[in-house]
């Protein structure tokens, strides 16, 4: 059973199994699998970026979700709390965020430490700060899509859950929610879309992702625009994946409007 | 007949409901003060760790370093809403060839990071030197600047294209057709007819990618440009002083403040014969 599922795992290798990409085209190019070429590094980048992004994306719509309820919150001090967050986060660059994340975490961690009587180095993981600062972003943005979202459902949905005797966080959960996913998934699509990209921005603090893996194959190789190519190409890869799965969801939140 | 006949003395205004604390109430408080002791904590750190020998080395660097962001930010615009236009016309007309050519464009450069552009362009372009030697073209690829602008402008485009398309058709027909009724000509009645109510409708996505353009033109600092955000690395690698990414994000929420300000005065400006 142990060896069972990485056999597996190769067998369905998209890109180095026996029917992958780099298998079937490289041949024993600079592309190939193993320790001559550079397919297996390219393909561990792409399951580096995947991973990133998906692990990314619940923390991020949490966030943003309750970030949304604070904004639409009746009380002053909720939507001051979360209106700085979204002017903070929406104003500072991707790459800012992740340079003040990645050195603000291992300094909290430093002075946290130094106070209980540790004086190491610490390095933060680089795939730790990604997700941290890219889901705050993602947050921040998905928090408006929600909150517009929030404002296309009438109030009679409420006031129809009260009627029923619904409590107020059931009313939210079976009443507000599945209408909410519905109005909200082209933005969260969209904004999907821009998580995917925002990942490249990662490999700047020296995350194995796409962009870093060919970096590195480009340097060593001096075939730039063959590896940045690739790396672009797999981007693009990526996101007709993403937007096939989105619109089959889209498809799928819609499927009780289509009968009328 | 009954009368008044006596006034009531002025009365004190009611007394303010006092509002219960209630939980959203607590939590929200509690946020707020999270948000001051983290914001306080920053501008207590900046205090204590004030240097004047650094401000005096770095404070020149970082304003030069802005003229540069908003230089960048400035011509990559202008450049990419002059490459937008035939884009936009390419996207709507109706030779599939045309149209075609426009939307794979405008999915390559909306699908791909802009990192990975920039790298391909400065990097990638580098081998083909001899190629663009011959073409006399490798004085403007062999400087990073250059090939940001480049890539910013060609990246940008693709997004105001599809910016200029949608505001072109948001315009009803019969705005078209009332002019060609009124027999003016194709030309006059697009620039004074259908550009004046399209770009009001595309005023605030333009708004909106300035912004992002503003926010991407960091990247140009791991491409060796010495913008805002490259000579914030810069001040960094030297004195390894957590303020100096502090410093570059107050410039950053600055300016991008600014511009949505100025925005929403601008849109509320030309928007004012639309109001009731």
């Amino acid at each position: 059973m142990n060896d069972l599922l990485p056999m597996i795992g190769h067998v369905i290798d998209p890109f180095c199994g026996p029917v992958g990409v780099f298998t079937l085209l490289a041949g024993k190019g600079l592309l190939s699998c193993g320790d001559t070429g550079w397919g297996d590094e390219i393909a561990s980048g792409v399951f580096v970026t995947a991973s990133l992004a998906i692990v990314t994306l619940p923390v991020g719509l949490a966030l943003g979700f309750l970030v949304a309820l604070g904004k639409r919150s009746e009380d002053s001090y909720a939507r001051m709390a979360a209106n700085i967050y979204t002017t903070i986060f929406r104003g500072l660059p991707e790459l800012l965020t992740l340079f003040i994340v990645y050195y603000g975490l291992q300094i909290l961690i430093q002075t946290g430490l130094s106070a209980l009587g540790y004086d190491g180095r610490i390095e933060i993981n680089a795939f730790f700060a990604g997700m941290i600062a890219l889901s705050v972003v993602f947050s921040a943005y998905c928090s408006e899509v929600l909150l517009s979202a929030f404002q296309a459902i009438p109030r009679g949905q409420y006031e129809a859950g009260a009627a029923l005797g619904i409590r107020s966080g059931k009313t939210m959960v079976l009443v507000i929610i599945p209408q909410l996913i519905r109005i909200a998934l082209p933005g969260l699509g969209n904004l999907w879309m821009s998580l995917l990209k925002d990942t490249a921005l990662v490999s700047v603090v020296g995350l194995s992702d796409i962009l870093r893996e060919t970096g590195v194959a480009a340097k060593s190789t001096k075939e730039p625009f063959l590896f940045y190519g690739i790396a672009c190409l797999l981007f693009l890869i990526l996101a007709i994946i993403s937007s096939v799965f989105f619109s089959r969801i889209e498809v799928w939140a819609r499927r009780s409007e289509a009968a009328r | 007949m009954s009368h008044v006949d006596t006034l009531l003395p002025p009365q004190p205004a009611p007394p303010a409901v006092a509002q219960p604390i209630t939980g959203t109430r607590l939590v929200g408080m509690g946020f707020v003060l999270l948000w001051v002791l983290l914001l306080g904590g920053m501008a207590l750190m900046m205090f204590n760790n004030w240097d004047w020998e650094k401000f005096a080395k770095y404070g020149p660097r970082y304003i030069s370093g802005l003229q540069v962001t908003l230089g960048l930010v400035a011509v990559s615009i202008i450049g990419g809403a002059i490459i937008s236009f035939p884009l936009a016309f390419a996207r709507m007309s109706k030779s599939r060839i045309l149209s075609g050519i426009a939307y794979v464009y405008v999915y390559l450069f909306r699908g791909t990071p802009l990192l990975a552009q920039v790298f391909l362009i400065y990097y990638g372009l580098g081998s083909f030197r001899p190629q663009l030697e011959s073409v006399g073209l490798w004085w403007f690829f062999k400087d990073a600047w250059n090939c940001a602008v480049f890539a910013f402008a060609l990246n940008t485009a693709a997004y105001q294209a599809e910016i200029l398309r949608g505001a072109i058709e948001s315009v009803p027909r019969g705005q078209r057709e009332a002019a060609i009724s009124l027999g003016i000509n194709k030309r006059i009645s697009f620039w004074k007819i259908i550009m004046p109510q399209a770009l009001i409708v595309a005023l605030r996505p333009y708004g909106n990618e300035i912004i992002l353009m503003v926010k991407a033109s960091a990247i140009v600092a791991i491409v060796t440009v010495y913008d805002l955000m490259g000579e914030t690395k810069y001040a960094f690698s030297r004195t390894f002083d957590y303020q100096t990414y502090l410093w570059a994000a107050i410039f950053y929420l600055v300016i991008v403040e600014i511009l949505r300000n100025l925005w929403n005065v601008l849109e509320a400006r030309l928007t004012r014969h639309l109001k009731r």
